[in-house]
């Protein structure tokens, strides 16, 4: 599998605070990668730095080989990196399908089409043309993830995506992620649930206050392993 | 019958008004930018109209043609070299950037212009009127203005209710950095919007023009206007703006009917009292949502 995606070294700021120290990883084609850590980890700030909301204060960010770094944000988009935002920010005065349909300011062509979404996130089907501020917090992710669909992304950026739900709508959504796996898209996932990232995660990389603790393939992890270094348990021993 | 005849006056005359308060409002909607130099960019357009009719012979509907492409030009080059940097620095700065423009217009066309009033031709359509009975009588280029603002205001509506530029400027209003995560470069959409704003000043320009005589600080007034059209209309609506652009017609028409001095005053009054009762309104509706929650 060739890498898709690789970021070296990052270091991204928020003013004084250091949020990502020295963050290096690879992404295969097809890899489904999991970021754990606790709250204020840098994860959130690693994925919008990957998706370009967020200008790195150093390092490199390479996508297909070639050196994104320095990229806006909507060219990244053009490039096939799309974000589903923590917290979802769909645009509220915006209907569900207008919602949609603004994503093809990014000009990709691909499978995914208001139809094909719709097909994916059945619950849709009925708020077409419903205003987002109307949609309930399951219909608003699925909404959400929808939208970066439709720029027909190579790589899917997904942050929190359960975050606020009722487990029986994360349910919902993991399925459909489950199918998009399958269906052979790399993703980067940000989730706090650990049980559920290392169910539909082929790799685990664990961050600590802005670095990466640990990093393994899903079944060379134990679950112990990763809660220590989730923690910053054996601190002593991994610094 | 004469009170009939005022307010028919005011609703054409609102139509100036809510020509002039189009661009305003959607420059205000899209990037929250007050466009103070509004009303100097108007005249703009209908100096740049005067110069094609005086030397190039056209009438002044035909120097529309090239005037409405170079003030979106105009407006585009505006937001790229000027409001886009301004806007990075927080929003008092483009109230600032844009007064700085105001006075620097309007002495570039008193230099250029002379301080003395110039008019636009209006054509055969100027003195044409239909005689609806002895006391009313309802002029053909005001309902011509009339029509052209509705036509305006509805086509940018449906622009930006159903092309993918309307989804654009309507997301991007909304939320800038998300608008950017989909694929959109906000600040190509921040340059349509002005351009489409400055277009439609200049369109207004020319109409105000072909009304009245104008001369190189008409701007200052003229923005008045169009800002108290858009705040009765509701900040941010378009329809809102025609019915704001009315309103305030129909205030000064009925004003100047009582006594021709409060003709002004009247449509400055209606504005303080929609101000008035809005902050009040909010008031009330702050109270009742803390009687809620206590």
């Amino acid at each position: 599998m060739s890498t898709l995606l690789a970021v070296e070294k990052l270091d991204v700021r928020h003013g004084l605070l250091q949020a990502v120290r020295q963050v290096s990883f690879d992404v295969a084609e097809g890899e489904t990668l999991a970021l754990v850590g606790a709250n204020g980890a840098g994860k959130t700030t690693l994925l919008r730095a990957i998706a370009g909301a967020h200008r790195p204060a150093g390092g490199r960010i390479s996508f297909e080989g070639g050196d994104i770094t320095s990229l806006a944000a909507h060219r990244r988009v053009k490039r096939g990196i799309a974000l589903v935002p923590e917290g979802r920010r769909l645009f509220q005065n915006l209907t569900v399908e207008e919602n949609l349909r603004v994503s093809s300011a990014a000009r990709r062509s691909g499978s995914w089409t208001v139809d094909a979404v719709l097909e994916a996130f059945p619950l849709l089907r009925p708020l077409r043309h419903k205003r987002a501020a109307s949609l309930s917090g399951g219909e608003q992710q699925a909404t959400a993830i929808g939208r970066a669909l439709m720029t027909n992304p190579r790589l899917l950026l997904l942050d929190e995506v359960s975050l606020g739900l009722a487990p029986v709508v994360v349910e919902g959504v993991y399925r459909s992620l489950a199918v998009l796996i399958q269906g052979g898209a790399t993703i980067v996932l940000v989730e706090q649930d650990l049980a559920r990232a290392m169910s539909v995660a082929d790799r685990v990389v664990c961050m600590l206050e802005g670095r990466v603790v640990l990093e393994g393939p899903r079944g060379a992890l134990t679950r112990e392993q990763v809660t220590e270094a989730y923690f910053g348990l054996r601190r002593g021993a991994t610094a | 019958m004469t009170w009939v005849s005022a307010v028919v006056h005011g609703i054409l005359l609102g139509g100036v008004y809510a020509l002039l308060a189009t661009g305003l409002a959607l420059m205000f909607g899209v990037m929250r930018i007050i466009n103070l130099a509004h009303g100097s960019l108007a005249l703009i357009g209908a100096y740049m109209a005067f110069l094609f009719t005086e030397h190039v012979h056209v009438s002044t509907y035909l120097a529309l043609v090239p005037v409405l492409p170079g003030a979106l030009i105009v407006g585009y080059l505006l937001q790229r070299t000027m409001l886009e940097r301004s806007l990075r620095a927080g929003q008092l700065v483009p109230l600032l950037t844009t007064f700085g423009l105001l006075i620097v217009i309007a002495n570039l066309l008193q230099y250029f212009f002379s301080p003395d009033v110039h008019s636009l031709d209006e054509g055969n359509i100027g003195t044409a009127s239909w005689q609806v009975s002895s006391s009313l009588t309802i002029p053909w280029f005001d309902v011509l203005t009339l029509g052209v603002a509705v036509v305006l205001l509805g086509g940018l509506q449906l622009v930006l209710r159903f092309t993918q530029l309307g989804r654009e400027l309507r997301a991007t209003a909304e939320d800038a950095d998300t608008a950017e995560l989909v694929g959109i470069n906000a600040r190509a959409v921040y340059a349509r919007a002005t351009a489409i704003a400055v277009a439609t000043a200049a369109l207004a320009g020319v109409f105000y023009g072909m009304r009245s005589s104008f001369d190189p600080n008409a701007g200052a007034n003229q923005l008045l206007y169009a800002f108290e059209a858009v705040v009765i209309g509701g900040i941010g609506s378009l329809w809102g703006t025609l019915g704001g652009g009315i309103a305030l017609g129909v205030a000064q028409a009925v004003g100047g009917q009582i006594n021709p001095e409060y003709f002004a005053l009247s449509g400055h009054v209606v504005f303080l009292a929609v101000l008035v009762a809005r902050t009040a309104m909010q008031a009330r509706g702050f109270r009742l949502t803390l009687r809620g929650v206590g």
